[in-house]
Parts: C-alpha cells; structure tokens; sequence
C-alpha cells in the first residue's frame, strides 16, 4: 500500500469516539461574531454598515486582493457593530456582530436536497462562483481555493489529488463526509476537474476508514479518469506535500507549490462546498466540525453555520466534563490549546477536542540525547533538534539558511522526541520570525522597485 | 649519537627558515591598527554586554577612534566618567549624556490581573507570546517568565514572585537595553533615571480600550486623559488609549498621579502620595466584571514552581459546575 516516503510518525487515531457519528446541525446562536480574517491573505473588507438586514449568503464583506476571500453571513438579522473580537488565543481581530432575527436566506440560494449532477457553465464560470462563494481549503490552511485553480502562466496542472485523508488523529468529521455526502463531493470533483481542464483525479484514503474507500470506490468507478487510492496509515499524510508524493510519487521541491509537479490538492470539504456553491449558489457559511474526546458525552460530528460561539457546539456535545484539562482547537497534533470558548466557529475549524486533565499533561524535558529520532521522523528532511537550538539562540539567519520555512508544523519531532523536548515550540517561533524577517525583505524590495 | 645530531640539524634549520618565512610574511601583510583602540578598549569596562549598540567594547573602541565627533557614541555601562576617559585619550569632549535605566511598564499584578488559563509550554515569553495572548487577558502586559532576567548581564531585572512581575533593580541596571530588546512585547523602555531616580512613569502598555482595558486588568491605563488635562507642564500625551509622560517636560509635580483613577501613573523613587484615594471601591465590582477570569491567590505560588506541570482552565471548572 501507497505512502510517502520521508519521515512520519504512527500515533494512534482514536478516531472511534467520533466516527460514524451523523452529522448534525448546532442550532442557530443568538448573536454570530463574524471575523472578518477566517483565511490566508488579506483580511476582508466590509460591505455592510452597522444596522444593516441581512439575510443568510448576503455578501457581508468582500476579499480585500488576489490572495483573500469574500465573507457571507451565516445568519439572518441585523447587524449590531463592527469591533473587535477575541480569537481563541485572546488576541484581537475586526469582526462583524450580527443579532439573529428568524433565518432567512437569499432566494436564488437552493436549499432543496435535490442532486444537481450536470453543469454548463465553463471553466472561467465556475472559477468565479468559487472565488465569489469565498471558498478556502477546509482541511485547516484556509488557503483561498480560487488562487489554486488559477495556476500562474506556463504552470499546467495535470492532475486533481483530493484530499480523504484526514490524518490527524480524533477528528472524523472528513471520514463522515464522505460517507453522508459523498455523491456531490464526486461532483465537486467534476467541477474542479472541468476548471482546471484535466481529466484524471486522485482520492487520497487512509486505510482506517475502509467503509469510506469502499463507498468513494462505488461512487468514482461511475465517473471517468476518477479512482481511489488507499493510503498506508500514517501521519501527516494529508499535509499536500505529502499527499502528493503518497498518490503520484513527485516531490515537491523546497519552497515550491504543488502545482510545480503539475498537481493541485483539495480537501473533501472543499470539494463539498464547491458543489454547494456551484450547483446550489451556496455560498460558504457552514462546515462540518468534530467535537470528540475520552469524556465528552455526545461526541460527533456537528455541522455549524460561522459565527456560531464554541460554547453552544460544545453544549450540543454534552457540555464540557469536568475532567477537562485543555481544549485544542483541530487535531492533536496540529492543533492548539484554546484560551476561551466564547470565540466563534470560523472556516478554520475542523474539530475541537476536550482532552482530560491527564492527558494533556505536558511532561517537563531532559536533555537531548541526540537519538535523531525529530530527523527520521520530520517529512521535510529538516533537522529539528537543531532548529530548535538555533531558535532558542536567536539565530534567524542560519535558521533561514536551513530552509525553515518548509516545516509543516506537523508535530510529528515533538511527538517522536523521547525526551519531551519543546522542539516545535521553538521551531514555530523561529519560524514566524524568519518568516517575518522574509517578508520585511520583500516589502523593502518592493519599496526600492 | 650521529641520529641526534642530525635531527637537532634538521629540525632546527626548518624551524630557521619557518622563522624567516614567517617574518616575511607578517611584514608583507603587516595589518596597520591605531594604537588608540587599544587604549580605549582598556578605558571600556570591558563587559562586552553591547548596550552601546556595538558587537563588544573592542568594535566599540575602533568606533570611537574612527569616529571625528563622540557624540551618539556612549558607554552605557560607564556612564560619563568612561566617556570622557575615552575622550581625553582620543583629544575630543565626550557628549553630556544623562544616566538612564530600565523601566518596566507594567504593573498587572496577581491581585489586579486576573488569570483566564494556565500556561504549560516552553516558560519562555517569546515562545508565549507567539502562542496566544498570556495566562491574563491583557495582550500587552508582562508575561512573567523572565526572557528579560536571561537576558539581562548584570543582575539588575528579576521576576517578583509576589506580583508575578519584572522588577528592575536601578543600582545595578546599567541600561544596556538588553532586556528591552529580549522582552516580546516592548514594555521595557530606557527612561532618564532622574535625580536620585525619580521619575514619574505610566506604568501600563495597554493600548485597548478603556472598559477592555480595566475588565483585563485592575490597574491599566484608560486613556482618560485626565492626567493630561491636570498636568501643568505639557509633559503627557494619550495616544491611542495610552498615556506616556515625556520625561523632558514632566517637572515630578505629580499631579497626574493624584489624579489618575486607575493608579496607572507612578512615581518611582518618591515617597507614597499621600492623598492619593485608592479605587478600592471598584475593584472588585471591575473583579466580577472579569467575567471568566477570577483572581487566583495561587498565582505567586504558579510562578515559583515553573514550569507548571498542569494545564488547565480555572474557568472550565466554573463551567462545568453550572
């Protein structure tokens, strides 16, 4: 069976509290906190004043340049201010409040079940209903779906590799996707294939959920050039360089996008609200999320509309027991210890795990012993124990020089180090400098142009 | 016999003509250095802390001698007397230079601050502060885990474990500014020690609004401006939700001080105001306010026992009971 072939780890899924959980809507909150920052790129600009009605798929604000999403309300009301707002890590950023009144949505929005399979429009078509629908890549990047299906000139995609994965250990919310919608995420897929112009596609499956390979297998063989590919279990095989390599055997060069070995990755999700927002002119105001943990009564899989406060999807999940130590906002691995729940469900969100009081226990580091076992576990060749010694020392330069910026954030250093090193702390925060050292240069090379 | 010889021979003629090749070599690419840098390295302190913006007191040195004027140049370990030893050995008039020290901007202590989370990564504050916003609300605020103390050479900056706070110790702080540049979030600032080191400060970072402000923290600046409408010299000015007192024009009357209502403005080094009028009243109803924070007697004893072993969220518990 397929995999990528540098580094990894094997942690254990513990997908069983979540999985095979039907998907379910968290009713509607009184009040949405909307952040006008929910992707990669530029935050978006508002459209809508305070006091203004809205109804569900209005346009709340627009994509504020290439690299940026437009934001549609999730709800119906009135716009009660535009202020800032807490983030799960209490740092500020602009949102717009919405007091909810009834739930009213645009009428060309089509709410129906029905199946839409076919459609005309041609590929420039569709690539602006993605990019008006505010799309990002839901499998936690938020990297805003329409720049990807717009390779740069002299760049030629040749194959769509879709992202089933879900690697990251407890969130399921992927794996029932596909189960429940998996026929419009195959028309996403046409869609996709269609605006990009190619004709092959590549489903990426890990091998623990193999009634959801079975399933996609029953769908695809109906579709042309479409075919699933089980994958070997093992993490972070959904990061998309990695996935690349599993499917297709090309490395993505350092500092590279995908499209440079002629693929383009999306999430399931992503490929679900492409078909809602193509067929149905939804435009993306809800995700699915896994609310999972040893003592959350009611895990699952909750569908929730943006803006809806953390606190009423946990409340939907039973509360938070009280043995609860930490909530990380994603997976484990990835994901991050959040400061409060009041802060609103965004595009990010793809689970939230309540870990108890002794399994987030943080064991305090030893020395490192030199083991390499960060080396042969990190998937982009890198070194983290020596990345990490040079952030603690401060040493940007050599860090740059090292080729930080292609770490992941995997975790998987972390997760591997015997002695409980703080690798990936450290290696973020070098990473963030650098990267900030990075884009200094560029602005000043901007400014000199 | 003959074996010695002949080795004492030929070792001796190679180590001959190394000797002569050497020469030759040092003469040849003789390095011309002013003697004068050697002489100002040995009039610097030598502590190599580079607070005067120099890799060490040796590129300090050759600074100094390059330079056609001392002014903009300064030890700030040594002070004046240095700079004018340096300046008579060069023949120039060292620049008046007024002695400064580090100033922590920041007076979120346990009691005013209430903690929202426990924090149980890397205690370093710049690995914190990358994370999220703290163990409190504030986003400004000293974040406790002492980046300045590692950073500071003379043992000037320690964390008070009773406030949880950075704490400069202005005998010893020589305003190197090593600390300024380690901590994250910029609350150290090198402020004129003033006569006998007082000197009036705001001691708040806190560029939120004021309600925001005062929810996260009992004793931050709201940006009133009342402190600038009172003070008679034009030395305050509030700029975004913050006031900074302009240590040029502040004339130590301390009327800002009487009347700031939050208790942001402090007079160093000066006896305690008497009249002063403790918003005691407001405290705890500003407390409750806080809303998912609680003031946590515990926390001095967080900060002793670092790193905290346990994560957790005193609010979570709360929740949980309802």
């Amino acid at each position: 069976m397929k995999t990528f072939r540098i580094g990894g780890v094997h942690p254990h899924d513990n997908k069983e509290f979540s999985a095979h959980k039907a998907i379910t809507a968290v009713p509607l909150p009184k009040k949405a906190i909307i952040p006008l920052v929910q992707h990669i790129g530029a935050p978006a600009k508002p459209v809508v004043q305070k006091g203004d009605a809205v109804k569900v798929g209005q346009l709340l604000a627009e994509a504020g340049g290439f690299v940026s999403a437009p934001i549609h309300s999730p709800v119906s009301g009135k716009v009660a201010k535009i202020d800032t707002a807490i983030d799960a890590w209490g740092m500020k950023m602009q949102a717009i409040y919405i007091d909810v009144e009834g739930d009213e949505w645009l009428p060309e929005i089509d709410r129906t079940e029905n199946l839409i399979p076919y459609s005309n429009l041609d590929s420039k078509e569709i690539i602006e209903k993605i990019k008006n629908a505010g799309i990002v890549g839901l499998g936690g990047a938020c990297f805003p779906t329409h720049v990807k299906l717009m390779p740069p000139p002299g760049k030629k995609a040749e194959v769509l590799i879709v992202n089933g994965v879900e690697c990251e250990p407890y969130l399921t919310c992927d794996h029932q996707l596909m189960l429940e919608r998996g026929e419009q995420i195959m028309i996403g897929i046409e869609l996709v294939m269609k605006a990009l112009g190619i004709n092959r596609a590549i489903i990426g499956i890990e091998n623990n959920k193999p009634d959801a390979i079975e399933h996609m297998q029953h769908l695809a063989s109906r579709v042309q050039g479409v075919s699933v590919q089980p994958l070997k279990l093992r993490y972070p095989q959904g990061g998309e360089k990695q996935l690349i390599d599993a499917c297709i055997g090309r490395q993505v060069p350092s500092g590279a996008l995908p499209i440079e070995v002629g693929a383009v990755v999306d999430n399931v999700a992503t490929l679900y609200a492409i078909y809602e927002a193509v067929q149905k002119n939804k435009p993306l105001i809800s995700r699915v999320m896994t609310v999972t943990g040893k003592d959350v009564k009611l895990p699952g899989n909750y569908e929730v509309r943006f803006g809806t406060p953390l606190n009423d999807v946990l409340e939907m999940a039973g509360g938070i027991p009280a043995s609860t130590g930490k909530i990380i906002g994603g997976g484990p691995m990835m994901g991050r210890a959040m400061q409060n729940t009041d802060m609103p469900c965004n595009k990010r969100m793809s689970g939230a795990l309540l870990m108890t009081e002794e399994e987030s226990v943080r064991v305090e580091p030893s020395p490192c012993i030199r083991c390499a076992k960060c080396v042969a576990a990190w998937p982009m060749g890198l070194e983290p124990y020596l990345l990490a010694k040079l952030s603690a020392a401060q040493n940007w330069e050599e860090m740059e020089h090292l080729s930080i910026m292609d770490c992941i954030d995997c975790g998987c250093c972390l997760f591997t180090c015997p002695s409980h090193r703080p690798l990936l702390d450290y290696i973020r925060l070098g990473k963030g400098k650098v990267g900030g050292i990075i884009r200094a240069r560029q602005m000043a090379a901007q400014a000199a142009k | 016999m003959n074996l010695i010889l002949i080795s004492l021979i030929v070792l001796g003629c190679t180590g001959l003509i190394a000797a002569v090749l050497l020469y030759a070599v040092a003469q040849k690419f003789k390095v011309e250095e002013d003697p004068r840098i050697d002489l100002v390295q040995e009039a610097l302190p030598g502590a190599n802390c580079g607070g005067c913006g120099f890799a060490g007191c040796r590129a300090m040195a050759e600074a100094c001698v390059k330079a056609s004027s001392l002014d903009g140049l300064l030890c700030p370990v040594g002070g004046a007397a240095t700079m004018d030893k340096v300046g008579d050995i060069l023949g120039m008039k060292a620049a008046a230079s007024e002695p400064k020290v580090a100033v922590v901007r920041c007076n979120g202590t346990c009691e005013a601050r209430p903690r929202t989370s426990r924090y149980d990564g890397t205690r370093t504050c710049a690995i914190m502060n990358s994370l999220y916003v703290g163990e409190t609300g504030c986003s400004f605020g000293c974040l406790g885990c002492g980046d300045c103390v590692a950073a500071c050479q003379f043992d000037a900056i320690h964390i008070n474990p009773q406030t949880g706070l950075a704490e400069v110790d202005e005998s010893k702080c020589v305003a190197c500014g090593a600390c300024a540049k380690a901590c994250p979030r910029n609350i150290i600032e090198l402020r004129k020690k003033g006569d006998e080191g007082a000197k009036m400060v705001v001691l708040c970072n806190n560029k939120d609004k004021g309600a925001f402000a005062r929810k996260n923290c009992l004793n931050a600046c709201i940006g009133c401006g009342k402190c600038q409408t009172v003070c008679g010299f034009d030395a305050i000015k509030v700029e975004n939700n913050l006031a900074y007192i302009d240590a040029d024009k502040c004339a130590l009357c301390r009327e800002c001080e009487a009347a700031c209502p939050t208790g942001a403005i402090h007079g160093l080094n000066l006896p305690p105001l008497a009249k002063k009028a403790k918003p005691a009243a407001a405290a705890p109803a500003a407390a409750e306010e806080g809303g998912n924070g609680k003031f946590d007697p515990a926390c001095a004893a967080i900060i002793r026992s670092l790193p905290t072993k346990r994560a957790q969220f005193p609010y979570l518990q709360q929740m949980a009971q309802k």
